[in-house]
C-alpha cells in the first residue's frame, strides 16, 4: 500500500439526509480525509448509473453514494431505487474490469455526522488498499 | 435559446470570519479559480452573507453583467435563498446563483489540513462553476388554491386546528374514525398540573367544533385514499357503516338503553361495560349510536331487533352499507394521535394476565367521575379499595433493547398527577412511584412534582424488574438506586406508565398521505426546528401525539399551528411552484412509459396518442428519479440535469 497515495472519490449525495450529514459533521468538527468531492443530488434515486461509470471512467478511484436510512426517503422510495441500481452497477463494474469495491454505498440521515465522517475515513482506508484506478491509463493508450 | 448557458460567473468567496480562512487560503482559491475560462470575476471577503457582502455581490452583477453567481461558503441550506434573492434584486434570476459549500464540507472538515483543504475548496468551486455554466433561468409557476381544509383525527389536536380554521371563515371537514370526536383527552379525569377536569375544558370545544357553520364532521370515517397537490387535494372518505341512520337519529339513547348485549367499553379500557349499540361516552359529538356488528345479536344471529323496535323515528338501518364519498379540499392536518402501548408486550410485569396490574389510561377511567366506577377508585379484581398502589413509570419507554427508545414525555407528569389524586380520594392510601429519572420541564410542572411529594407521594428511584400475583396482593420486586437496596412492595395495585406509541393504522394512513415517518412509526416533519408542523408534502400538516408524544397543552399549541400554516396558505389565491422540476423532450420521449412507474407522486402520464410522458408540474416535486430511469436521457431535472451532473463529474477528473 502506497502511503502517500491519495485516492479521489466522487460522492454523490442525496440532498436531505447524507449532503445534511455531511453538513453536520463539519458542524461538529469531526475530522475525515479530504479525499471526498461531493456532488449534491436531490435523491440517491436520482443518481444514473452513467454518472458511476464516468466517474470511474475518467479516474476517479472511488465513487460513494448516500441516501437517507430505508423508510426515511424524502421521495418515498428513491433510496430503494438506487439500491437496486447498486447491485447492478457492481456486476457491470466487473465486466469492465473494475473492482466493485470502489463502488460505495450507505444509508446516512441528516443527523449522523459522525457516521458520515467515518464512512468517509473508512472509504479512504479501503480504496487506499485497493491502489489507484488504472482505468485512464487504457483510455490514453 | 436552448442550451445557451451563461457564461460569465462571479465568484464570491467568503471567509466566514476565521471559519474558512482560518484553514482555507482564500488568496489563493481567488487566484487560482480567476484563471478558469467562464470566471468573468472573483472576489473575497470577510462575511459575504452581511448586508455590505450582499450589496458587494449585487454591485458586481450590475457592474460585470455576470450571468451566473457562486457564493463559496456555507452549506445552501443555510444561505442558498439569502443570495438567491439578493441576486434577484440586482436583476439576476436566482436560479442561477449557487453556493459552493467551502465550510461543512471542507473548511470545518480539514482544519488540521490547510494546504489539502485549499485544494478541495478549488475544486468544490471548479464543479459549481460546471454546473452554473448549464444553469438556467427558471420562473416558479403558480396554481390556485382551495380554501378549504380537511383534519383528520378528531382529538384535541384535531379539534384546535379544526375550530382555528373554521374561526378564520373557512370551510374544514373533520373526519374522525370512532363514532365520536374527543379523542384520548376525553378519557382523561383530571389534567396537570392545574388539576382542571379534562372533560370540562374539552366537551364545550367539542360542542364548538360540533355546532360551527364552518365544520362538517365526518364522525365514523376514515380517509382511504389521497390524490392531488397543495391547493387541490381530492380525499375519498370511506363513511363507515353504523346501522343507524344519523339523519333521523334524535340522539335519545332508548336503544342503547334496550341492547341486552354488554362487552367490555373500549373508552374504559374494558372496566366498564358497553351495549352493542352504542356511542362511546355521554357527551358524544355527534351524539349517535352505531352498531358493533361483531356483537349485535341481529349481525350473528338474525333475531332480537330491539333497538329497531324501541327507535321510534325508525332510525336503525341494519342494511346500511358503507358509503364512499369524495372531498376536495386545499390543505390536510393529520392529528391521528397515539395509542398505548400494550401491557401484555411485557411479560416481566405480568403481560397484561394480572387483573390488578392496569394501563395509566385505564387508570384515569377509575379516576374519572364518569367512569365505570363513578371516580371510585376500586381495583378490577374485587372492587376493593387500594391501599397501596405502586406507579410504574417508563413502563416501555426508554428501553431500547426490548421496547421503545424514545421518552413518552408525558409519563411522568400524568403519573405524579394519578398518584397525587389517588392520595386525595383515599387519604390513608399510599401511592409509590418507580422512576428513572423525573422529567417534569413545563411551566409549573416541577413545582407540580414537588406537591406531589409534599403530599405524600413515596418516590422510588429504580426500574421494576417484576411484577406477580401473590394471594390477593401483586408484588412488585425492583431496586432502590439511591439506597443501593432492592425494594419489594405488596401493593393492592399496579399501574403501568406505557408507553405512547403512534395510532393503529398511522402507517396504513401515511402511504395514502406520501408523508414520511420515523422508525418508531410517528410522522416525520419537514423540519425538526425550522418546520415541526409541515410534512414532506407541501399542503399536508401534522398535529398531536401522530408526529412525537407531547402533552396536551403542547399538543393545542401545535394544532393552532399547523391551522395558522393552512390559513396563510388560503390568504393567498394561488401559490408558487417550485421550478426545478423534472421536463419531458418530447423529441427524445420514446412513450416508453418507464418514468410513470418509477414516480413517486404519480406526476407524471402517458399521452398514448402522442406516445410522450407528461409531467403534471404541479405533483412533480423534483427528485429526479425518472431522469435515472430514462433510457433516452428526454427527462431533464431543472438545473441538476444529467449534462450538469457529468460535467460536474468530469472537473473532478
Amino acid at each position: 500500500m502506497n502511503e502517500n497515495f491519495e485516492p479521489r472519490v466522487v460522492g454523490f449525495l442525496c440532498n436531505w439526509c447524507t449532503y445534511t450529514g455531511a453538513d453536520l459533521a463539519g458542524t461538529s468538527r469531526i475530522q475525515y480525509p479530504p479525499h471526498v468531492r461531493i456532488i449534491r443530488v436531490m435523491c440517491s434515486g436520482a443518481v444514473d448509473p452513467t454518472y458511476i461509470l464516468k466517474a470511474l471512467l475518467e479516474g476517479a478511484d472511488g465513487v460513494f453514494i448516500g441516501g437517507c436510512h430505508p423508510g426515511d426517503c424524502h421521495y418515498l422510495t428513491g433510496n430503494y431505487k438506487a439500491r437496486r441500481k447498486i447491485v447492478l452497477m457492481k456486476s457491470i463494474l466487473e465486466t469492465l474490469g473494475l473492482e466493485p469495491e470502489r463502488l460505495w454505498f450507505r444509508w446516512i440521515s441528516a443527523s449522523e455526522g459522525q457516521k458520515f465522517a467515518d464512512t468517509m475515513t473508512e472509504i479512504s482506508d479501503e480504496i487506499k488498499k485497493l491502489g489507484a484506478n488504472r482505468m485512464k491509463e487504457f483510455w490514453n493508450v | 435559446m436552448k442550451g445557451t448557458p451563461p457564461r460569465k460567473i462571479g465568484v464570491f468567496v467568503c471567509h466566514c470570519g476565521k471559519n474558512i480562512a482560518g484553514v482555507v487560503d482564500v488568496n489563493r482559491v481567488v487566484e487560482d479559480i480567476s484563471r478558469l475560462e467562464s470566471v468573468a470575476f472573483a472576489m473575497d471577503y470577510k462575511y459575504m452573507c452581511s448586508q455590505p457582502g450582499q450589496a458587494m455581490i449585487q454591485e458586481k452583477i450590475r457592474e460585470k453583467g455576470l450571468e451566473g453567481v457562486i457564493v463559496a461558503a456555507c452549506t445552501p441550506n443555510l444561505h442558498e435563498a439569502t443570495f438567491r434573492k439578493a441576486a434577484s434584486k440586482a436583476g439576476l434570476n436566482p436560479y442561477c446563483v449557487e453556493m459552493a459549500n467551502i465550510r461543512e464540507q471542507c473548511a470545518w472538515a480539514h482544519q488540521n489540513d490547510p494546504e489539502k483543504a485549499t485544494r478541495k475548496a478549488v475544486e468544490i468551486i471548479r464543479t459549481m462553476i460546471q454546473k452554473t455554466a448549464e444553469d438556467k433561468p427558471l420562473y416558479e409557476g403558480s396554481i390556485p388554491v382551495l380554501k378549504r381544509a380537511m383534519v383528520i383525527g378528531g382529538g384535541v389536536a384535531g379539534i384546535q386546528a379544526s375550530l382555528d380554521i373554521a374561526d378564520a371563515g373557512y370551510e374544514v371537514i373533520l373526519v374522525e374514525r370512532e363514532p365520536s370526536i374527543g379523542g384520548h383527552m376525553a378519557q382523561l379525569s383530571e389534567t396537570f398540573p392545574t388539576l382542571d377536569c379534562a372533560q370540562c375544558v374539552l366537551t364545550p370545544k367539542m360542542v364548538a367544533a360540533g355546532t360551527h357553520p364552518n365544520i362538517k364532521i365526518l364522525a365514523w370515517s376514515e380517509a382511504r385514499e389521497v390524490s392531488g397537490y397543495v391547493g387541490n387535494f381530492t380525499v375519498t372518505i370511506e363513511r363507515k357503516a353504523s346501522g343507524v341512520d344519523w339523519t333521523k337519529c334524535t340522539g335519545c339513547g332508548m336503544c342503547m338503553e334496550k341492547c341486552p348485549i354488554k362487552i367490555p367499553a373500549e373508552f374504559d379500557r374494558g372496566l366498564g361495560v358497553r351495549k352493542a349499540i352504542y356511542s362511546p361516552f355521554p357527551q358524544a359529538v355527534p351524539n349517535k349510536p352505531v352498531i358493533d356488528r361483531e356483537h349485535c345479536l341481529h349481525y350473528a344471529k338474525g333475531k332480537c331487533g330491539i333497538c329497531q323496535k324501541v327507535c321510534e323515528v325508525g332510525a336503525i338501518d341494519f342494511d346500511q352499507a358503507p358509503e364512499i364519498i369524495k372531498e376536495e379540499v386545499g390543505a390536510i392536518i393529520v392529528a391521528t394521535g397515539f395509542d398505548i402501548y400494550p401491557k401484555e408486550n411485557i411479560g416481566e410485569y405480568g403481560a397484561g394476565k394480572i387483573p390488578d396490574v392496569i394501563d395509566s389510561l385505564a387508570f384515569e377511567r377509575l379516576l374519572s367521575a364518569s367512569g365505570p366506577t363513578s371516580g371510585e377508585i376500586r381495583r378490577p379484581s374485587d372492587g376493593k379499595i387500594p391501599e397501596t398502589i405502586v406507579f410504574v413509570q417508563c413502563s416501555g419507554s426508554r428501553d431500547p433493547e426490548k421496547h421503545k427508545p424514545y421518552c413518552s414525555r408525558i409519563c411522568c407528569m400524568y403519573t405524579a398527577k394519578q398518584a397525587l389524586l389517588y392520595k386525595h380520594a383515599v387519604h390513608k392510601g399510599r401511592p409509590y412511584i418507580f422512576y428513572i429519572d423525573i422529567r417534569s420541564g413545563g411551566k409549573n410542572y416541577e413545582e407540580f412534582v414537588a406537591r406531589a411529594q409534599e403530599e405524600g407521594v413515596i418516590y422510588i428511584r429504580g426500574k421494576v424488574s417484576r411484577i406477580y400475583q401473590s394471594g390477593d396482593k401483586v408484588t412488585v420486586v425492583g431496586v432502590d438506586t439511591l439506597l443501593a437496596k432492592p425494594a419489594q412492595i405488596d401493593a393492592d395495585m399496579v399501574v403501568l406508565a406505557m408507553a405512547m406509541v403512534p395510532k393503529e393504522g398511522s402507517d396504513d394512513l401515511r402511504k395514502v398521505l406520501k408523508i414520511t415517518a420515523d422508525k418508531n412509526g410517528f410522522w416525520t416533519e419537514a423540519h425538526p426546528k425550522m418546520d415541526p408542523v409541515g410534512t414532506t408534502t407541501r399542503g399536508i400538516y401534522l398535529a398531536g401525539c401522530g408526529q412525537a408524544p407531547r402533552d396536551v397543552p403542547d399538543t393545542v399549541a401545535q394544532a393552532s399551528g399547523a391551522a395558522g400554516k393552512v390559513i396563510s396558505l388560503f390568504s393567498r389565491e394561488t401559490l408558487s411552484l417550485d421550478p426545478m422540476i423534472v421536463s419531458v423532450d418530447e423529441e427524445l420521449c420514446a412513450g416508453c412509459g418507464l418514468c410513470v412507474s418509477v414516480c413517486p407522486y404519480e406526476a407524471r402520464i402517458l399521452d398514448e396518442k402522442k406516445k410522450v410522458a407528461i409531467v403534471n408540474e404541479a405533483l412533480c416535486k423534483g427528485c429526479g428519479a425518472c431522469m435515472a430511469a430514462c433510457p433516452n436521457s428526454a427527462c431533464i431535472h431543472k438545473n441538476f440535469s444529467k449534462k450538469q451532473v457529468l460535467k460536474m463529474v468530469d472537473a473532478l477528473s
